[in-house]
């Protein structure tokens, strides 16, 4: 029993780091075709692959926010978790 | 980390350009009460705080006082664009032009570049907040010398307002965190002091 609650709080804690490691590849990934985009906007693929990214993004962190808590202060929820998390700079989120 | 969201707290619609305002008006970006200086001595504040209260409120209002600085650098702008030489002259913005042209650059109203000076950060939560009380208090004060100066232009005083208001609600949260941390200080002492520690 205990062996199963540990497995599954190493398995959510593995999952949370994954899904948080994909929104930091999605989040960097549009910053830098941002700014590619900025000095050329009328690149389709660059474009599209934005495009592409700011869905999945948002689907990640609309998905991460409702199991794990607030990345940001425009997050709804039922209670303030905002303080429950350590911060980045703490070895939290980061 | 942020993101950018390409939108003004607060409405900014400036018909007139007024030179001798932004001239002014510019000490709230860069000078000593300014908002940037609110908002690097806060986000830097936050890291050692002792207590997820006051790390959170130095975040948050650190993070406004970015949006404010947009802010005060749009009213300065809309107060340049489009005045003539002769207008930026007889404001006596012949030297600022000569160095930042209309750029908006951070300093104070009588032209002294920003300065880290005007921070402090002291590795002590209780003078650090009590810094930032004080903080609030002047640029309240500011923003309230600058709507006097301002009485004419109701385009230039609704922001101010609004910006004046924005730092009492930001010293009533510091007073609560503030309060917070000695609560604990009480209670807890050692762990709330926040010192390096020392080899017995």
């Amino acid at each position: 029993m205990l062996m199963d609650d540990n497995n599954c709080m190493n398995n959510n804690q593995s999952n949370r780091e994954e899904m948080l490691h994909k929104i930091k590849c999605l989040k960097f990934a549009i910053t830098d075709l941002a700014l590619y985009l900025d000095t050329h906007p009328n690149d389709e693929k660059a474009l599209c692959l934005h495009n592409k990214y700011c869905k999945e993004l948002r689907t990640l962190t609309d998905q991460y926010q409702k199991m794990y808590g607030p990345l940001s202060i425009e997050c709804p929820c039922n209670k303030w978790r905002w303080l429950e998390e350590p911060w980045p700079w703490e070895g939290g989120v980061s | 980390m942020w993101t950018y969201n390409k939108v003004l707290q607060y409405p900014i619609n400036i018909k007139q350009p007024d030179p001798k305002l932004a001239k002014v008006i510019i000490s709230q970006y860069g000078g000593p009460d300014g908002e940037l200086g609110a908002s690097l001595r806060y986000l830097s504040q936050r890291f050692a705080m002792p207590d997820q209260n006051s790390k959170a409120i130095l975040n948050d209002i650190g993070t406004e006082e970015l949006a404010h600085l947009e802010m005060v650098g749009s009213i300065v702008r809309q107060l340049t664009k489009n005045a003539s030489l002769e207008e930026l002259e007889a404001a006596g913005l012949a030297p600022y032009y000569t160095d930042h042209g209309v750029d908006v650059y951070p300093q104070s109203a009588a032209g002294v570049p920003f300065d880290a000076n005007c921070l402090a950060c002291k590795g002590d939560p209780v003078a650090n907040l009590q810094e930032d009380l004080a903080a609030e208090q002047k640029a309240r004060a500011t923003y309230e010398k600058l709507i006097d100066l301002s009485r004419d232009n109701p385009d230039v005083l609704d922001p101010l307002r609004f910006l004046r208001e924005r730092e009492i609600v930001h010293f009533q949260r510091f007073g609560e965190a503030l309060r917070g941390v000695q609560d604990k200080i009480a209670t807890k002492h050692n762990m709330y002091l926040n010192n390096c520690k020392k080899n017995n």
